[in-house]
């Protein structure tokens, strides 16, 4: 379910973080969703046609309108420059239905959320949760610089790191004084992310208490050919498209939810394969790569790639 | 015909499987006379876990002194099973994340222990359990609540209604306990032979 909504507000709230606030044309409600939710949005940028997933920062319960903070990324695919240079408040854009694969485990003692930079952006709309369940839980925030605190409703107990500062965060301590039942989150960087779910399983947490959310863009590489055996069609996949893009492109209907390699909508089964994958999903299992792609991420090179599409 | 249940299907029996070293910050390990020979086996294939373990040995045993060899950090010994709720509640008070379980013994003791760490807040992902011995379960009776401990055949008599009980395999994680539905309701007073319970 797609919704187009109206730019009502646009605030710089660090050097490269903006704040965009949607709400209905007509004043409408919109749908209320849970902590840790995205929207995908849609922007018609000239002749491209972007698609970025973007955590939710507002209340939950608030359905007077969506707000999203967005961080710039000169080296990325366009999405974040077109909102900073292009989007301007009274502009149209569709908005995807709220999804949540990152919400709160209600079952937790205690909240542990661990955010690097931007990643703070999914904690500010569970924060509401967490209040409002008056759930106990720790906040702490990564960031480089002072100057990169962005001004959003970050709680006075939130715990901010700035490693300018010196003031690293000591994961082996945090991870070490935790009761039992207590939940994890970690959302920034994949190198972060990647690394505090190591500390924690070295340390003895369990997976099913570990929850964790990046978002992936695809990555640009090689163009490669694909046949798409059930359209009976051959695409080629540009360097900075993504194959899920090029099934869109040539009217192949792919089921997605995320575009980021992580809920698994677009999972698609490989029917013969003569070259190498470049798996870069969260979602499919080492044992399933000889068999299965994730068009929304990953790529191919090689000699020949027929998927059942 | 033979139906074949999809591994990805819910069960609700719990799964026993051998107990594996995995990496921790502390272990808690808990077994019966039974289930001690499980701790043995653990501890020779990672010695490196005992100065980080606490041993709780249920109804001690000849067993005991082999456990005692293993130099854990810390060993307790309960005499009954009715002790172990307390003793593993008593443990748990001060557990941080990072702690793993392993349980090892009769059915009836496993399922007592999983019950008591999931209530404590430990997450199902660290909790192991291989069972050793005793087929036993613990069931409740659906229709009066009392939990008889030690069922061995099927059905039984419920000491709290006297109703023959069915040994069904729905297993209420919450309570630590399999579910006995009263055998004879579209029947009543055809009460099948008792059978052993052989798993």
């Amino acid at each position: 379910m797609t919704q187009v909504l109206r730019l009502t507000q646009k605030q710089p709230v660090s050097p490269r973080i903006t704040r965009f606030r949607f709400e209905h044309p007509e004043g409408r409600s919109l749908p209320v969703f849970s902590g840790g939710a995205h929207v995908m949005v849609t922007m018609r940028d000239g002749e491209v046609l972007r698609r970025n997933a973007y955590s939710l920062i507002s209340d939950p319960q608030d359905s007077s309108g969506y707000e999203i903070a967005v961080q710039r990324e000169d080296q990325g695919r366009g999405g974040s420059n077109f909102l900073h240079e292009k989007a301007q408040p009274g502009m149209m854009l569709q908005i995807g239905a709220p999804v949540n694969l990152f919400g709160l485990n209600l079952t937790a003692r205690k909240h542990l959320m661990i955010a690097g930079g931007v990643g703070i952006t999914p904690f500010l709309s569970q924060l509401h949760e967490v209040v409002r369940l008056h759930a106990p839980f720790e906040l702490h925030l990564a960031i480089r610089s002072r100057n990169e605190l962005p001004a959003l409703a970050i709680p006075d107990a939130a715990q901010v790191h700035v490693s300018d500062e010196g003031s690293r965060m000591n994961l082996t301590e945090i991870l070490s004084t935790q009761p039992l039942g207590t939940h994890l989150y970690v959302c920034g960087s994949a190198r972060m992310i990647e690394g505090v779910l190591t500390e924690a399983s070295a340390l003895g947490w369990p997976k099913d208490a570990l929850h964790s959310e990046e978002f992936l863009a695809p990555a640009p590489g090689v163009p490669f050919e694909v046949n798409c055996a059930r359209s009976d069609k051959t695409l080629t996949v540009g360097a900075h498209q993504s194959l899920l893009e090029a099934l869109e492109a040539a009217g192949i209907d792919t089921p997605w939810l995320c575009r980021g390699g992580a809920c698994g909508q677009c999972e698609t089964d490989i029917l013969a394969c003569d070259g190498e994958i470049e798996h870069h999903d969260h979602w499919l299992d080492p044992a399933e790569h000889c068999s299965k792609i994730m068009p929304c991420v990953s790529r191919f090179r090689g000699a020949l790639l027929t998927i059942d599409r | 015909m033979t139906i074949s249940v999809p591994d990805t299907v819910f069960a609700s029996r719990p799964r026993h499987a051998p107990l594996q070293a995995r990496p921790c910050a502390s272990a808690l390990m808990i077994a019966d006379e039974a289930g001690s020979a499980a701790l043995l086996s653990l501890a020779k294939l990672a010695p490196e876990l005992m100065p980080r373990s606490t041993i709780l040995i249920c109804s001690g045993s000849d067993a005991t002194a082999a456990i005692r060899d293993l130099q854990p950090a810390r060993l307790v010994e309960i005499g009954a099973r009715t002790e172990l709720p307390a003793a593993l509640r008593g443990l748990l008070a001060e557990a941080r994340m990072g702690l793993q379980a392993y349980i090892a013994g009769a059915e009836d003791l496993i399922d007592q222990a999983v019950a008591v760490l999931q209530t404590a807040g430990l997450p199902p992902g660290a909790i192991q359990t291989e069972r050793r011995g005793s087929p036993a379960r613990r069931m409740q009776c659906v229709h009066c609540k009392a939990i008889t401990e030690g069922v061995t055949s099927d059905p039984y008599c419920c000491p709290g209604c006297s109703r023959s009980l069915y040994v069904r395999d729905h297993f209420s994680r919450r309570l630590g306990a399999y579910q006995g539905v009263c055998v004879d309701a579209e029947t009543p007073g055809i009460v099948p032979e008792a059978q052993e319970i052989s798993q």
